[in-house]
Formats: structure tokens, sequence, C-alpha cells
């Protein structure tokens, strides 16, 4: 095992997070999307935590940075699902691009 | 032997995430997306960090794509179940494409010496998540108490609205 292979498969699921965030039509999917992404950095931070030459501290570190994130990730989960329910009772659909009430 | 473990969680992981942005059905996606999940607690596994593959099979398999389902179920998946992309999906793909070379170059080009993993036991990350991380950890805890309480405040249905 060598760093890079997670280093290599971070990089392409955070590129397929980009590319559904960018062409997905539904916030729903949207929201997927960046849940990828989140993994992507989490499969990062867990291959420098388990090469880490620096000892056992900076392998809590990272691990304690996954926690964190997964935590961040739960609550802004939360919160993106309450507006996307609003966003439907209110506007009755939730097609990123149909929402253009800002637009001039 | 975990090369071949690694490949097999690292095919699961990224053809949930090409289900998760190429399915036609919204459903798909989400079953999708709980494929990427359980190939990332094999990542985690591999990396040797036991409690995290735990804690993301709980958190990711469990409940966000429970959240996931349910959201789907409240806005009426059958109204939107085609037609999920939109029309400038060629130059998403294109910048996709360009950031993935471009992190693969970094990736090839800093070269990585370290060959030997290490594990980290349950008992010191706790150690470490309740002496150097408490405040954080704490800060953490109130962040979810108010994101939840703000989600349900947002859900919840005025009286004066439905009149």
């Amino acid at each position: 095992m060598e760093l890079i292979y997670f280093q290599l498969l971070a990089a392409i699921l955070f590129c397929i997070g980009v590319y559904g965030v960018l062409a997905r039509r539904s916030a729903v999917l949207i929201l997927m999307s960046i849940e990828l992404m989140l993994n992507a950095v989490n499969i990062n931070l867990i291959g420098y935590a388990a090469f880490s030459s620096f000892g056992s501290a900076h392998r809590n570190l990272g691990q304690v940075l996954i926690i964190f994130i997964i935590t961040i990730a739960a609550a802004e989960l939360a919160l993106a699902m309450a507006i996307i329910l609003r966003l439907y009772r209110n506007k009755n659909n939730v097609n990123v691009d149909e929402l253009d009430i800002l637009k001039g | 032997m975990s090369v071949v473990f690694f490949t097999v969680a690292a095919i699961l992981v990224i053809s949930g995430g090409i289900g998760v942005v190429a399915a036609r059905n919204i459903v798909y996606a989400a079953l999708s997306l709980l494929i990427a999940m359980i190939g990332t607690a094999g990542i985690f596994l591999i990396g040797l960090a036991e409690f995290l593959a735990l804690v993301q099979l709980l958190i990711y398999g469990g409940a966000v794509v429970i959240v996931i389902l349910f959201s789907l179920m409240l806005t009426r998946i059958q109204d939107f179940e085609f037609l999920t992309t939109n029309k400038q999906w060629p130059i998403a793909l294109i910048v996709a494409m360009c950031l993935l070379g471009l992190l693969a170059i970094s990736v090839l080009v800093g070269d990585s010496t370290a060959t030997t993993m290490g594990s980290t036991d349950i008992s010191e990350l706790g150690l470490s998540l309740f002496s150097d991380w408490a405040i954080p950890f704490e800060l953490a805890s109130l962040v979810l108490l108010i994101a939840l309480i703000g989600a349900v405040v947002i859900v919840r249905r005025d009286n004066e609205e439905d009149k």
C-alpha cells in the first residue's frame, strides 16, 4: 500500500462530486454530490493519517478532523433538507435552474 | 493483500459515485450513494481506522441515506424522475476532467515516500478528542443542536400561512 492510492481515489471521487454539483438539476442530487466530495476529503485525510511518520499525535489529528467533518456534514445535511422541503412547499419544485427569482 | 481489498473498495466507491451523478432515476442515485458510503467505510478499514469505519457506516449508511430518501419521498420524486441533468452538462464534464487532471498531476509530482502504515488506538483517539480537542468537540455539539433546531423551525408550518 502506498499513500498515492488514497490520494488518487480521493481525487477521482472529488471530481465526480464536482461534476454532479455542476450538471445535476435537482437540489437533492446536488446535495448528494456534495456528500461525495466530503467523502473524498475524508479518504484523503485517512490516507495521510495512516501514513504519517510523525508519531501517533498526528494520526490522532487526522482522525479527529474526520470526526469533525462528519459532524458538520450531518448538520449541513439536516439544514439543507429543511431548506429543500421549504422550497418545495413554496415553489412546488426543487430544480435549481428554475429557481431564478433573483435573476435580473 | 491489502491492495486487493483496496481495489475492491475503490471500485465500490467509484461506481457508486458515478451512479450518483449519472443515474436517470433519482432513487437509484440515492442507493448508489449508499454503495459509495459502504465502499468508503472499507477504505477506512484499510487505512487502519476501525472506529471511523463504524461511524461512517452508522452516520452515512444509516442516517444520511435515510434522510435523503425521506426528502425524496416528501418532494414527490415522480415529478422529476427523468431529465435530471441540465443542459450545461458537457461544460461540467470538461471542468471536472480538467480538475481531475490537475489533481492527478499534483499527486503524481509530489512524491510521497511514506510506505509504512500505523494504526491508532480508539482509547488514544478518545483521549485526544476530550483533552486537546475538548473545546471544538463541545462547539460541534452546539453546532449540531443549533442546526437541528433551525431545521425544525424552517420546516414547521406556520398557522397564519395555512389560512
